[in-house]
């Protein structure tokens, strides 16, 4: 049996080279931000637009806004584990990686780590300019935010973990998965309309993704002002779930690499 | 397993769906010593040394490192050992110095900032220490990929053509450095090389590999000899372009 060993040192080795590139590269960094930023304003705009012509949306004027910018936090969540994956490949890096003593769930972990720093700026960027642009604050919503973001970014990174499994075991003609695959489900996360609003049949398909919950629950904050634990209980049972498969779908693509000599052949 | 032995490896398969690309593969290198795994294109070498790193799994067989089973103890065993090509690149936008960083900070070395600057004078990088890996000649990334090796000293050093896109200056510095280091340290080295007079200087023992199997092993001079030959580029291809093993 191989030993079981974190080492935050190694972790935090496969973050240094992370944030070096982000550091070497500005067009990075501002492409984290640049699309929220470009969703929070058109559908600010929308925003403004059904203020009077919505009552729905005049009783609570962020609950598009918050959407969009929630809805982000997955995307990003889910690309952030992608993308930091796939440049080990574009760059040829994961031979000499993995002949070092580093384990591949501490890969995973500095995977999640970059995923929680690059949603931070791209969502913090766009969140800070709806202030004083639609004078929304999504920090208004307090402590049931938190909630929501872990919730959502959690979610993100077991689809990441998927996708960039079978990047590896696939190569990179997989790799425009990362860019669509959370798209697959968005219809059924309720982010911008109820899941009652969804046909009888998918609506227990909807319920079992932990981003609807989400979803409903942020409507009832913005609408009811009241915080349903229910929905968040589920959520985070959900949650454990698809991290844990997420998890085990990374590592046996991993395995599976292994004993097909992918990793050293891995590049564009 | 022989105290002796840097690399144990035997009754080592492995499969490719129905391709054998290693083929009941037997041999021991010995430690403090260079030994050189020889072979033509095809002959398995990568597939053995990428088993060795624990980068492919095999399909059959033992892989004893240092004493130690590869496949059960191999994070405990890649500390002890490194691995160097320049065919396997490090991120092309990071620096010399950051690229070293990170690996060092894998290997959790201490007196990090040290180390580095002491390979890098060695290695004749010093003054490229700031210079994105990506902006690098062959030859500067191939030392680079050797310093990358050596952060840790390793006690198994594992090398893949590791004077390619050297001058023959270079090449002479770096083979000089290495016989340095395995003076210094006791080291051993396992080199892949298309490079006959690096072989001949550099290594103790040859293993001759052909179709994933070892086909013959031996001192370079005793190589020659046997096969009448007058230097071990002759006896590759004598052995290369044979029919059956011999």
């Amino acid at each position: 049996m191989q030993d079981i060993h974190f080492s935050p040192r190694r972790i935090g080795a496969v973050t240094l080279r992370h944030l070096y590139l982000m550091r070497s590269s500005w067009p990075r960094v501002l492409e984290m931000v640049y699309w929220p930023t470009v969703q929070m304003i058109l559908w600010g705009f929308i925003t403004l637009f059904l203020q009077d012509n919505s009552s729905y949306i005049a009783q609570a004027s962020g609950v598009l806004l918050s959407g969009v910018l929630l809805w982000d936090v997955l995307f990003r969540g889910q690309l952030g584990i992608a993308l930091v994956f796939m440049e080990e490949m574009w760059s040829r890096n994961l031979g000499h990686l993995f002949v070092s003593p580093l384990r591949p769930y501490e890969m995973v972990a500095s995977l999640l780590f970059m995923s929680l720093i690059r949603t931070l700026i791209g969502i913090g960027g766009a969140t800070l300019i709806a202030i004083p642009l639609f004078q929304y604050n999504i920090y208004d919503m307090g402590l049931p935010l938190i909630a929501f973001f872990l919730n959502l970014i959690i979610m993100g990174w077991a689809i990441g973990l998927i996708v960039s499994g079978i990047v590896l075991r696939y190569g990179m003609g997989a790799e425009s998965i990362a860019w669509v695959s959370v798209f697959a489900i968005q219809p059924l996360c309720a982010i911008y309309y109820p899941v009652a609003t969804l046909p009888d049949w998918l609506q227990p398909v909807a319920l079992a993704l932990p981003a609807s919950h989400v979803f409903e629950g942020m409507r009832e904050l913005l609408l009811q002002h009241s915080f349903n634990t229910g929905h968040m209980v589920w959520a985070v049972l959900l949650n454990i779930l698809y991290l844990g498969i997420g998890i085990a779908v990374f590592l046996g693509y991993f395995q599976a690499a292994r004993r097909k000599g992918l990793l050293l052949q891995v590049g564009e | 397993m022989s105290q002796g032995n840097a690399i144990e490896v035997s009754g080592l398969y492995k499969y490719f769906d129905q391709f054998c690309a290693v083929n009941n593969l037997n041999f021991q290198a010995k430690r403090g010593v260079t030994t050189a795994l020889l072979g033509g294109n095809g002959a398995g070498k990568t597939t053995t040394i990428a088993m060795l790193l624990g980068l492919l799994t095999p399909s059959q067989g033992q892989i004893r490192i240092l004493g130690e089973d590869m496949l059960h103890h191999r994070y405990r065993l890649l500390h002890r050992m490194n691995f160097s090509s320049p065919y396997v690149d490090l991120p092309q936008r990071l620096t010399i110095r950051q690229n070293l960083t990170v690996y060092g900070h894998l290997y959790r070395l201490p007196k990090l900032k040290a180390r580095i600057e002491e390979l890098a004078m060695a290695l004749n990088l010093d003054t490229l220490l700031d210079k994105r890996y990506g902006q690098l000649s062959a030859g500067q990334k191939t030392r680079v990929s050797l310093a990358k090796s050596l952060l840790n000293e390793p006690e198994l050093l594992l090398m893949d053509e590791p004077t390619a896109s050297l001058d023959p200056d270079t090449a002479d510095s770096i083979r000089s450095y290495l016989e340095q280091y395995q003076q210094r340290t006791g080291a051993s080295i396992l080199l892949a090389s298309h490079n006959m007079t690096e072989v001949e200087r550099m290594a103790a023992e040859v293993i001759m590999m052909r179709k994933g199997q070892v086909v013959d092993t031996g001192t370079p001079a005793a190589l020659i000899t046997r096969y009448g030959r007058n230097n071990l580029e002759e006896v590759f291809i004598e052995i290369a372009r044979s029919k059956e093993p011999a």
